[in-house]
């Protein structure tokens, strides 16, 4: 227990920092429930990529880069497809694509690349993010694209009751976070359910005794790329359809690095509550600290959320490298 | 048959400790050296030195202090333009408010400035290494584009944020012409290869490779990590901010708050992987061949008759970085260096067999 005591003051400080607002007032707490709610939506989303970045690096060992241009990569593949035939089809020939693309990067970067070092395979995956950017904008094209969801845009007001002035909500939040719950759902039970899901477990736990028992490494990494195309196409469409189809998106999607950090890169529940955190933690900054910091030093103007969520990854490291939920072993010098 | 190193013996250990061995080495340094000085700045023009020769010396500089972190030291960062960004700042902040400041000494304090704040961000690399050390860098990265991008004391409360430093002059010698710019950067690089080059094989540079290929048996042998790692964030982070200083001083003449963000930061990771880890030949490789190919790209379109728009261009180029660094990977983990070596060892024989 002793040695948990800079985990404790970090969370105390981060705690005393999320209901600061509140209690001094500075905020009503109609717009106070609003910003956690925005930070919570944000939240959903950077775990959906963090989901991608766990579930390649606990069966493989590669810490995938390429996940942000993946999402670009599908939601422009959907963005464009689109347009030219019904959604649903769009949405399975992306994902068809995807798998292909799976297939491809096991076999053209991977299988190759096999039994090196944690670093060259960090790498790798820079040039296949060169790579999937440069090829999506050049097969997709490279204007921003819309993808309609057909859900209302607009934001609605809940709760006047209990709140003066009520709570702005977007019913595409909402819609998106079902799914992302609906996606890390199906993935759970996939996992814990069924032979595939077993298999890709053992891989993870150990790839030589996985493989001594007689599953296939090679299929299995096709297998857990897919499925992280699957997550990157799933993210893609949401950000796509709430931010638009752009190549920022791609940057976006690093956010999920710090988010990985923060919940353990092993860990797919570190997943999806460090994309909370950081999600809320950003938001509360940006709206919050923001101004602050702004007035105190005599900013330009805000934008801290650019950062935060790295900053707040690297006090994390440093008093508990494993992250939230990661596993405990962890190579230090 | 010509680069062969038989009758040369040494006879005394400074003959044995020099940087060039082979008398075929010094000759062709020498002949390098002097085409570099003197024919160079002759017979080439002004567009071949703004868009080639000047970047290319100044990134070189700048790939060779991420390559004594990453390739020497094995700390890997993918967060390197931060601390080019403190550099260029730290020196447009000297030079402007203490304008009585020669440039050389604004570069060198520009220099030490950009290495304490690597050490900072290298104080991390003490508790986690690899993967997460990444992260951490890419912290370094996105703080300080905001750090320059919004505290207005560093751009001098300049309304759109951007800077514009003062002309570079030593010694009441004012760097206008790109011939001058080229050969001031030019003897800058040679030095500053000099001190890399004598860090790497002394004591120091024996401590980073030992960090690198196991940290924990060089622990054993008595190597401090704590000092070994940071060393490396310090020099790494000094190099590299003495080549953001003359980046923005020197190549852009004045710059935007976003001029040093994370493509800059892996593009040099590129180039040191693409010229080779842990090879200071391989800076210059990889420098050439980062800075060349764009242009060579938006070239071969028109050579070969086919038009394509500048936006595919830029595209094609995405992807062509990306093959290139998945072939080097997997085809030559040690870079462009290391072909050159082989090619050398292929020399000593030919034309004979064996």
């Amino acid at each position: 227990m002793k040695k948990n005591w800079p985990v404790i003051l970090l969370c105390l400080v981060l705690a005393t920092g999320l209901v600061l607002p509140l209690a001094t007032g500075a905020s009503p707490p109609g717009f106070y429930v609003e910003v956690l709610l925005g930070g919570l939506m944000a939240g959903v989303l950077y775990s959906l990529v963090a989901l991608g970045f766990a579930l390649i690096f606990k069966a493989s060992g590669v810490f995938n880069f390429a996940q942000g241009a993946m999402v670009l990569f599908a939601a422009l593949a959907v963005a464009r497809l689109s347009e030219q035939m019904p959604f649903w089809l769009a949405i399975v020939l992306a994902l068809a694509i995807m798998v292909v693309l799976a297939w491809l990067i096991e076999r053209l970067v991977l299988r190759p690349l096999v039994n090196q070092e944690g670093v060259a395979l960090l790498m790798a995956t820079l040039g296949v993010t060169y790579f999937l950017d440069g090829f999506g904008q050049t097969v997709w094209g490279s204007d921003i694209y819309k993808i309609e969801l057909g859900i209302a845009k607009e934001p609605v007001m809940v709760l006047e009751q209990i709140f003066q002035g009520g709570i702005l909500v977007n019913k595409e939040d909402f819609v998106a976070a079902i799914v992302a719950a609906a996606l890390v759902l199906g993935l759970a039970l996939f996992f814990q359910k069924t032979p595939t899901g077993r298999a890709l477990r053992a891989v993870a736990d150990d790839h030589q005794a996985a493989q001594s028992i007689g599953i296939p490494l090679n299929r299995i990494w096709v297998i857990v790329w897919s499925v992280a195309g699957l997550v990157a196409l799933v993210a893609g469409v949401i950000w796509g359809s709430k931010l638009g189809v752009q190549f920022s998106l791609s940057q976006v999607a690093l956010k999920a690095l710090p988010v990985v950090i923060l919940g353990g890169f092993t860990s797919v529940t570190g997943a999806i509550v460090g994309g909370l955190i950081i999600g809320v933690g950003e938001k509360m900054a940006e709206v919050f600290l923001g101004p602050v910091l702004v007035k105190a030093f005599d900013l330009a103007g805000g934008g801290i959320e650019n950062w935060f969520a790295y900053m707040l990854a690297l006090l994390f490291l440093l008093v508990r490298p494993e992250g939230l939920f990661g596993e405990k072993h962890i190579d230090r010098v | 048959m010509l680069y062969r190193e038989n009758g040369q013996f040494k006879s005394s250990y400074s003959s044995d400790q020099q940087m060039l061995p082979i008398l075929q080495d010094r000759v062709l340094m020498i002949a390098l050296l002097a085409i570099a000085f003197v024919a160079v700045p002759l017979f080439v023009s002004d567009y071949v030195f703004l868009s080639l020769l000047i970047p290319f010396l100044i990134l070189t500089l700048a790939a060779i202090g991420l390559n004594l972190l990453v390739g020497y030291c094995g700390q890997i960062s993918i967060g390197h333009a931060a601390f080019m960004a403190v550099g260029a700042y730290a020196a447009y902040n000297l030079a402007l408010r203490i304008p009585q400041l020669n440039f050389l000494v604004v570069l060198v304090l520009a220099g030490f400035i950009a290495a304490a704040v690597g050490i900072l961000f290298g104080v991390p690399s003490l508790r986690i290494k690899g993967l997460y050390l990444a992260v951490a860098t890419l912290a370094a990265q996105f703080f300080m584009d905001w750090l320059f991008a919004r505290v207005k004391w560093f751009t001098n409360y300049s309304p759109s944020g951007s800077v514009s430093p003062p002309p570079v002059e030593l010694f009441g010698w004012v760097l206008d012409a790109p011939a001058e710019k080229y050969v001031f950067l030019l003897g800058v690089l040679v030095v500053f290869t000099l001190i890399a080059k004598n860090l790497v094989r002394s004591h120091i540079g024996r401590e980073w490779m030992a960090m690198r290929d196991m940290d924990v048996a060089a622990e054993v042998i008595g190597i401090r990590p704590v000092y070994a790692k940071l060393t490396a964030f310090a020099v790494s982070a000094f190099f590299v901010g003495v080549a953001g200083a003359l980046w923005g001083f020197v190549h852009l003449g004045s710059w935007e708050p976003l001029a040093f963000n994370l493509t800059l930061s892996l593009n040099l990771l590129f180039m040191i992987i693409i010229g080779g880890m842990g090879s200071l030949l391989g800076c210059y490789f990889g420098a050439a061949f980062i800075v060349a190919l764009p242009i060579v790209l938006n070239q071969v379109p028109a050579w070969l008759g086919v038009p394509i728009s500048t936006a595919t261009a830029s595209h094609l180029e995405f992807m062509i970085f990306g093959a290139l660094i998945v072939f080097f990977l997997i085809v030559e983990p040690h870079g462009l260096a290391r072909l050159w070596a082989i090619g050398k060892e292929k020399l000593r024989l030919w034309p004979f067999p064996h």
